[in-house]
């Protein structure tokens, strides 16, 4: 009965997040463009497919994945695992398993985020198979992976955020004159695409654990930042996969 | 009886090739979210050493997280794809600048000043406003925070929208109007309030939603395909970036003129 309740609280959610876009798109189309809708059919169902299926997802990871991640991320922060005596803050050191999990749950999370599948299928369309699924998927995670665990690792030392994202962005702009041209808009894409879902709830945990467990930390002021941390590296990470895979293409053709 | 025979055998081939499909990409979802099924059992069982609570429900949690993904991608492919695509192609047809700038600012708008997310970030930032004192810690001035953040988060996107859509139309290199964002960002840093800060840079992150991302990433790529010199890889994609940009912007002036 509480596995129905739960379920309609999310249908009601979830239709209220389709039901906007729906009207703009509809009424649109219907009194603007003044033209009837192309296989109708077929995009309603796709609609409820869609409505359908993020309740079920999202139902799905607030009963199995959420409590169990949020939990985790409570303990591992906790100093009694850590080893940390009370009212010590510890070497940054003793955090390594936060780091670690931090990364981890990074690059997990961001592989099972809908909207970066949804980009991935996009991207590999109109390039025409040349950039991968996977490879743009994984680049993504990778760079969400170790942009979580340096916000980890700030929000264990305490350093302004500012300083990181300003360094983050120059070293973005570096990149983008190297980089191959056609890759820059999906690039700078990809950092906003990645924070949704599955990452955020997640992610947001930890940096309240943290920021709860670590003295001298305000959970209002030092639990922020993570997101922003996981939307700037992956947009490193994909022009850095991008220039590896120019490379390698010309390496490969110098060869033969 | 022959005929019949051959029609019930090609039915049967019919469903048997559905179920194959179907098999096929439930699969595909199962290898999605096979990571964060492993890292949470790795640090569960190895590291904090505890049992899984209530396995049975966390099985039927993954189950239904597997069939609302499968479902989730195949009516993106089926709906929010060909309609954002159509869409774009109809607009382009019509030639109005106006109604496409209008369409494109009510789309980043609409769809940002519902997102949980947004009101989730809204909520916490008026607390820290509140402790920080720069508004009185009343629920009533907490609330109007909160709303006048959410509102200028949704106004910023908007905007945004309109902007990723007339570089489009226009071919500029999305390098520029970037790099002039992050100069803006780091300009901003400098004068807006240190509380405020932490919230802004997040801001950025939370605004695009699941749904929100392919029908904008599919609106661009039908616009730059259909427009003649555009590159649909090169110009295409960068609506999302923009979306991301401004609102740490806007953030951070609402919070300078509070």
């Amino acid at each position: 009965m509480s596995f129905l309740g739960g379920f309609l609280t999310s249908l009601l959610s979830t239709l209220g997040d389709v039901l906007p876009i729906a009207i703009i798109m509809f009424g649109f189309q219907l009194v603007i463009l003044r033209k009837p809708i192309r296989n109708l059919r077929q995009i309603l169902i796709g609609f409820s497919f869609v409505l359908l299926g993020l309740t079920f997802f999202l139902e799905g990871l607030e009963q199995a994945l959420f409590p169990l991640g949020k939990l985790m991320a409570e303990q591992l922060t906790s100093p009694d695992f850590l080893g940390i005596m009370d009212g010590h803050r510890g070497n940054w050191v003793s955090y390594l398993w936060v780091y670690i999990f931090a990364f981890a749950i990074g690059f997990s999370t961001t592989i099972a985020e809908p909207s970066l599948i949804a980009v991935a299928i996009k991207a590999n369309q109109v390039s025409a198979g040349a950039i991968g699924t996977w490879g743009l998927r994984i680049a993504v995670a990778i760079g969400v992976a170790v942009g979580i665990s340096m916000g980890a690792y700030r929000i264990v030392t305490g350093s302004p955020l500012h300083y990181f994202i300003i360094t983050g962005y120059i070293l973005v702009v570096i990149q983008t004159a190297f980089c191959p041209k056609s890759i820059i808009a999906l690039a700078y894409d990809s950092g906003g695409v990645t924070t949704s879902t599955v990452t955020v709830p997640l992610v947001a945990a930890l940096g309240l654990g943290l920021a709860n467990n670590i003295p001298g930390r305000n959970p209002l002021l030092d639990g922020f930042g993570l997101i922003a941390f996981a939307s700037l590296f992956p947009i490193m990470s994909v022009m850095g996969y991008a220039q590896i895979s120019e490379w390698r293409a010309q390496r490969d053709k110098r060869s033969t | 009886m022959s005929i019949e025979l051959s029609i019930f055998s090609c039915k049967v081939r019919l469903v048997k090739k559905l179920l194959v499909l179907m098999a096929k990409s439930m699969l595909e979802s199962v290898r999605d979210l096979l990571p964060i099924i492993l890292v949470i059992a790795f640090f569960q069982l190895l590291i904090l050493r505890q049992p899984i609570p209530d396995l049975s429900g966390l099985l039927f949690g993954t189950v239904l997280v597997v069939l609302g993904l499968t479902l989730f991608i195949h009516g993106l492919k089926i709906g929010l794809f060909p309609i954002g695509e159509s869409m774009a192609h109809d607009f382009s047809r019509k030639g109005s600048l106006f109604w496409l700038l209008a369409f494109a600012f009510a789309l980043g708008f609409g769809t940002t000043v519902a997102e949980p997310a947004l009101i989730a970030v809204a909520d916490e930032a008026s607390k820290v406003a509140a402790t920080g004192g720069m508004i009185t810690d009343t629920s009533e001035s907490r609330r109007s925070y909160a709303y006048g953040l959410r509102m200028t988060v949704a106004l910023s996107v908007g905007l945004a929208i309109v902007i990723g859509v007339l570089r489009i139309i226009k071919g500029w290199p999305i390098q520029y109007l970037i790099i002039g964002g992050y100069i803006g960002v780091i300009l901003m840093t400098f004068f807006a309030p240190p509380e405020i800060i932490g919230i802004a840079y997040d801001s950025g992150g939370v605004t695009t939603s699941t749904i929100t991302v392919p029908l904008v990433a599919a609106l661009g790529v039908g616009l730059a395909s259909s427009i003649r010199g555009r590159n649909p890889l090169t110009d295409g994609f960068g609506l999302i970036a923009f979306a991301s940009l401004t609102p740490m912007i806007f953030v951070m002036g609402y919070g300078m003129i509070l």
